[in-house]
């Protein structure tokens, strides 16, 4: 079984976000950078598949060769290569992206083509569904469950308060949620292995973007806490507060 | 007159409520850029649900029925509704950031020629143009977005826009579209926790963490999300450790959340819990460690041991729902 898994760098969840003072970036300086969380379970989901039914993972990422330190911890978790695709940075407009890697990946047969269910930096949460409808290819978003035989397969996604099952046929495009396995620590042998496997570059031109983002700003800030009281004496104040000045209850 | 255009979201035959805050957008863009309010609905036996969206000032309705259409496809819907917006060439179109809405709509701006913004949270004109505002890394930074297609395609984060009736006189109009044989179809639909609210969904959220110090103690955690009709949600910590599912994680790697209230009971606020709550209109915190970062953002904090508090609270609350 052929699979691709793309994958982002991002801030780790920890990470502070600073604006730049022109207000139009993110300032990169001091930033720990990590696989984004989402495409961990991507990449295991793939290995899993693999060590299944045979085949190789193969991961695709756009981005400056800076990223090449991250995706080789993907390659450390056991994926069998890479493809970077190279580019100054990740454009702002999910399109551009989207149509890159769909370039990459209709130069090989994938029979499953995986993904985070979204970036945690950007939240765009559209990369699967571009790139699905680019290659006319079915997909499920937002995945916890995933089960393939005989080139069919089914799959669990989450929605408001319950799941929904969809079936499908292969070649299928698959988002990865949290909760769908529980990714692998990298060994020292996997993280020796990683820094002799390949990652192409590739370049692709890029489209211009149509998302254009103008300013970044802070969220308005939160009043400063209060503390109405201490243990269960405090109830009674809370609930008058709730009750008679937010009027919330 | 071109339009601003919402796609109604029907599942399990139900129009979503979420809809009405889509179309309280909808009319509010169109005001400013004195335009008309239509919807597009897809699926079987739409005639039911006309009544509902001129209470909210739409104007024009578009049914699309079809067989194919039974069950949600993510690329049969998306071709139809892709079709509605070259038919009907709107200058806006909006749907509700869902899990049905963030699934579908980037497939039809594809479709279309034109980028989405997703997960919008707020939007005024500017020259003529839409400028959304979008959270990022979970709401840690929010950035203003310019759309350079056209249609200006988005999806409006529930519980972001209060709706708002204007009933209107509304047009019924019946389009033929073709739909292509679905390639993912829903099989069947099941409702989790015996069909509990989700957290995106709830006006109020009893949040637990690791201050409960086991699964054993939630029901104190339900008591009180039973008598508030609240929603229940968790932090990582309790998810990573298994206590609670995953679907109930709020945060940066779970969900992220406005309800009017939310109460946040031995949930320290660690930055990545923080960015998916702190648009929460209200925020209660209880926590026995007062230097916790959560009071840092709670309206009202209770100082003290969640084991005694939750219980108090619980009782209160039903004295005060009795009266």
């Amino acid at each position: 079984m052929n699979v691709a898994v793309c994958m982002k760098q991002t801030p780790d969840t920890e990470a502070q976000i600073k604006i730049s003072d022109d207000g139009t970036s993110i300032v990169q300086e001091g930033i720990k950078w990590i696989i984004n969380p989402y495409d961990e379970f991507a990449i295991e989901e793939g290995l899993r598949l693999t060590e299944k039914h045979g085949g190789e993972v193969t991961l695709i990422s756009l981005g400056p060769p800076s990223i090449e330190k991250t995706i080789r911890e993907g390659l450390a978790m056991g994926a069998h290569k890479a493809i970077r695709i190279d580019a100054p940075a990740v454009p702002d407009d999910p399109m551009v992206t989207a149509k890159a890697l769909a370039e990459v990946l209709k130069e090989e047969s994938y029979d499953v083509i995986l993904f985070g269910k979204q970036a945690i930096d950007d939240d765009h949460t559209q990369m699967a569904s571009i790139v699905a409808s680019i290659l006319n290819l079915p997909a499920v978003t937002v995945v916890v469950e995933l089960s393939i035989e005989n080139g069919k397969g089914t799959a669990v996604r989450e929605i408001e308060g319950g799941h929904e099952k969809v079936s499908f046929n292969l070649p299928v495009i698959i988002s990865a949620q949290r909760g769908l396995n529980e990714p692998r620590y990298r060994s020292l042998k996997g993280i020796m292995a990683a820094k002799k496997k390949p990652i192409e570059v590739k370049s692709i031109a890029l489209d211009e973007a149509q998302l254009v983002i103008e300013t970044f700003s802070y969220p308005p800030p939160k009043k400063p806490g209060r503390i109405v009281g201490e243990g269960p004496d405090a109830v009674p104040e809370l609930v008058k507060l709730l009750r008679e000045e937010a009027k919330v209850i | 007159m071109s339009m601003v255009l919402v796609v109604s979201e029907i599942r399990n035959g139900e129009l979503k409520k979420i809809n009405h805050e889509v179309y309280t957008a909808a009319r509010q863009l169109a005001d400013q850029l004195n335009l008309s309010v239509a919807t597009v609905l897809l699926g079987t036996n739409l005639e039911s649900f006309t009544d509902v969206p001129s209470r909210f000032g739409v104007e024009t309705l578009y049914l699309v029925e079809d067989p194919k259409l039974e069950k949600y496809s993510p690329d049969a819907y998306a071709a139809g509704i892709a079709e509605v917006i070259q038919q009907t060439s709107p200058a806006v179109v909006l749907m509700g950031a869902s899990a049905t809405g963030k699934d579908l709509m980037p497939r039809v701006a594809q479709k279309v020629g034109a980028t989405l913004a997703q997960d919008v949270i707020q939007f005024r004109v500017e020259n003529g143009d839409v400028l959304f505002t979008r959270p990022m890394f979970a709401g840690k930074v929010w950035a203003d977005v310019k759309l350079t297609s056209r249609p200006q395609m988005a999806t409006i984060r529930p519980k972001a826009i209060r709706p708002e009736e204007k009933p209107v006189e509304a047009s019924v109009e019946k389009l033929s579209v073709s739909i292509p044989d679905p390639l993912a179809v829903v099989e069947e639909i099941s409702t989790s926790g015996g069909g509990k609210l989700d957290v995106t969904e709830a006006d109020i959220i009893v949040a637990g963490g690791r201050g409960m110090k086991g699964p054993e103690n939630w029901h104190l955690i339900e008591e009180l999300a039973d008598v508030l009709g609240a929603a229940i949600g968790a932090s990582r910590a309790v998810v990573d450790a298994g206590w609670r599912p995953h679907g109930e994680q709020v945060g940066q790697t779970g969900k992220t959340v406005s309800p009017t209230l939310y109460i946040a009971c031995g949930i320290s606020g660690a930055i990545q819990h923080l960015a998916g709550m702190l648009s929460s209109k209200y925020i209660v915190a209880i926590n026995k460690d007062p230097d916790a970062p959560i009071f840092k953002v709670a309206d009202y904090g209770i100082v003290g041991d969640v084991f005694e508090v939750l219980p108090r609270l619980t009782e209160e609350i039903k004295k005060l729902k009795s009266e």
